[in-house]
């Protein structure tokens, strides 16, 4: 069978089992569409967070932006996963012991604020919309490049589906559906990894193969890699380029900022109780951890491959792959000194009389992954398969996302600020409805993505870093913490990370290098800056306010234990 | 409800908070020295390391393997160690 119709065949099954689900799980009550009903079991909450959290940038961009940075790509793999520590000691049990439907509706009750409730609701969807343009994106990519129809079409495929379970079954549609597209995300992921692992290093664990010894050259294959990249002028592939206060900073920002993300904190609202908040965050890192580790690895594997392949050789010998790729604009190659051979190097190449090579190919770091399969030549299915992998990672996000506006929208705006006499049927009516609209919004952004959803991701984990995490962090660990500290400080955390990356994203692109950055931080990881800020105002403000009421002290106090003492 | 016995209920309430401020510190800086230390800060002269039988210079491991598989099981350990704690001042939620 060909690619295509392995692809066809194998994304086919995987949607008929998430419509199917989606259909077994619908939602009857506002509680089951807001948390699954609060009774899902701490393993399936583990699986369906772990699919919720990996996006499409994990499963297709993640290792290609290894492969191309080499260490420096390590801030997303201890950035993505550290923050789950965060998650399960400073948040996730308190937050379930505190039991509440929405992130916004959290920070209203704690500081007793209609405005904090609102301020939340503001960043909560504007977080959440930025990165559900991503994912749609991603899904337009699969099914352009693997089903050869239009990127829109594709999209309005992805949008059907996510509405079809995210409208019919809220979370507790969501939730199962999470759970199969873990299975199917994961066994994609891995698949490839171990056919290459076994075929570069002769060991079937890709995480043991990364230290192991290239089979064609008897080198240790770190040590091949990083010989290659100084022959041909790249910087060492194990040691990296950026300075070791930016890359403090930005995982500093990325652990902060996944830890304050709504979508995966109101997961944990979802499980029956505070023991097992606690442990379905172990088993989300668990299953995360295991396509985290195989990333560098795929990285490795993917960059070796890929030098071997192109490096030197004639364009006319190129392999299928390589076309289709090109056609898609995602490769592109000039042959600058008319050798008809491919000049794949980095700024410090030199030839032996040491003059400078110029660089004549061009590749995009979000197609290691989808074209890593064909380049080592491995059989269609798995081709058919990483597609089918690569939509369920984007769907499931995005379903997640979505989920987070229209709770927003219909419990936080509407039945607690707007029109709190709304009925439980009410209710659901307008989580429905705001679903279906915010799916549709989602689809727009898909089809006319701003120009730069690249930089805006960079953006919702700054944003929920300086924002979020530091709010909820106080509320549970400072009972002097008051409304107004709590408020200010977010207020003053958003509009300083906000300002700060406007200013280099956008407004003065060009004087976005390290002279210019405060302290050499970046604009990615000036979310740490913006946290301790907002942490610092907060506590300051919060010293000169009235403390907060009684009842609310003897809220954070239940809220510190599973139960009451002595009960 | 007594004085006697709300005062009692508010020492152990302390008790408890404490026990677990004391746990995240002790987690927390386990975490901190796994991917701060090992992976950002000292990276290089770690990396003048290997793991022995590997290719994997020490600290590029930590940055791209260890640190992760620390996290798991330092997540792992707290829910043993609060489960415990749960028990101990009998504040488990009981099965309903």
């Amino acid at each position: 069978m060909s690619v295509q119709n392995w692809t066809f065949l194998l994304v086919g099954l995987s949607f008929v089992l998430y419509a199917g689900i989606a259909v077994w799980s619908r939602a009857s009550s506002t509680k089951e569409f807001y948390i699954a009903g609060g009774g899902v079991s701490p393993l399936a909450n583990g699986m369906a967070t772990a699919a919720d959290w990996m996006s499409a940038a994990s499963f297709i961009s993640m290792a290609g932006i290894i492969a191309f940075r080499g260490y420096d790509g390590s801030v997303y793999l201890m950035g993505w996963t550290g923050g789950y520590v965060l998650l399960a000691l400073l948040l996730a049990p308190y937050l379930r012991k505190f039991g509440a439907y929405t992130v916004p509706d959290f920070v209203g009750e704690r500081y007793y604020s209609q405005t904090a409730r609102i301020v939340a609701v503001i960043c909560a969807i504007f977080v959440s919309f930025t990165y559900v343009a991503g994912q749609m994106r991603g899904v337009g990519i699969v099914f352009g490049r693997f089903l050869e129809v239009p990127i829109e079409a594709g999209v309005l495929i992805g949008m059907c589906i996510v509405f079809f379970y995210a409208v019919l079954g809220g979370m507790k549609g969501i939730t199962y559906t999470q759970v199969a597209q873990y299975c199917v995300l994961i066994f994609a992921y891995l698949v490839p990894a171990i056919f290459l692992s076994l075929l570069i290093t002769g060991n079937p664990i890709p995480q043991i193969g990364l230290g192991g010894t290239d089979q064609e050259s008897g080198m240790f294959l770190l040590d091949r890699l990083n010989g290659l990249h100084s022959e041909l002028g790249f910087a060492s592939y194990t040691s990296g380029e950026k300075t070791s206060t930016d890359i403090f900073f930005i995982t500093a920002a990325l652990m902060a900022g996944t830890a304050g993300l709504p979508h995966v904190i109101i997961r944990f609202y979802t499980v029956p109780k505070v023991k097992d908040a606690r442990i379905s965050v172990g088993w989300a890192l668990l299953f995360i951890a295991i396509l985290y580790t195989t990333a560098p690895a795929i990285a490795v594997f993917a960059r070796t491959n890929l030098l071997n392949t192109v490096s030197e050789q004639p364009y006319s010998e190129m392999p299928e792959w390589f076309t289709t790729w090109e056609s898609t604009g995602l490769i592109s190659y000039e042959d600058h000194n008319q050798d008809g051979l491919i000049q794949f190097v980095g700024p410090e190449a030199q030839t032996i009389d040491a003059k400078p090579i110029t660089n004549e190919l061009t590749i995009d770091q979000d197609i290691m992954v989808l074209a890593n399969p064909e380049i080592s030549g491995l059989p269609n299915w798995v081709i058919g398969l990483v597609a089918a992998g690569a939509l369920a990672a984007a769907l499931s996000t995005a379903a997640g996302l979505l989920m987070v506006v229209s709770s927003a929208v219909s419990h936080d705006l509407l039945k607690r600020a707007l029109l709190p006499g709304i009925t439980e049927k009410g209710e659901l009516i307008a989580a429905r409805v705001s679903a279906g609209l915010a799916v549709a919004v989602a689809g727009y952004l898909g089809i006319n993505p701003p120009g730069f959803v690249a930089e805006v991701v960079a953006f919702a984990f700054g944003l929920a870093a300086a924002s979020f995490f530091p709010a909820i962090i106080l509320g549970v660990f400072s009972k002097r913490m008051n409304r107004n500290g709590a408020v200010l400080g977010m207020v003053v955390g958003i509009t300083f990370t906000a300002a700060y990356i406007i200013y280099f994203k956008f407004i003065n692109p060009s004087s976005n290098t390290a002279d210019h950055w405060w302290f050499g931080v970046s604009p990615e990881g000036i979310g740490t800056l913006g946290m301790l800020l907002n942490l610092a105002v907060a506590t300051v403000v919060s010293r000169f306010t009235p403390a907060p009421p009684e009842r609310v002290v003897a809220l954070v106090d239940r809220m510190r234990m599973p139960n009451e003492p002595g009960s | 409800m007594t004085q006697h016995s709300t005062d009692e209920i508010s020492r152990r309430r302390s008790q408890y908070w404490r026990r677990n401020i004391q746990y995240l510190l002790v987690l927390l800086s386990v975490w901190f020295v796994s991917s701060y230390l090992t992976g950002i800060v000292f990276v290089d002269i770690l990396n003048q390391f290997r793991i022995p039988k590997t290719g994997f210079p020490l600290g590029f491991w930590f940055a791209q393997q260890g640190s992760i598989y620390i996290f798991v099981i330092l997540i792992f350990i707290y829910v043993f160690l609060m489960n415990n704690l749960d028990q101990e001042f009998g504040v488990e939620e009981i099965d309903e």
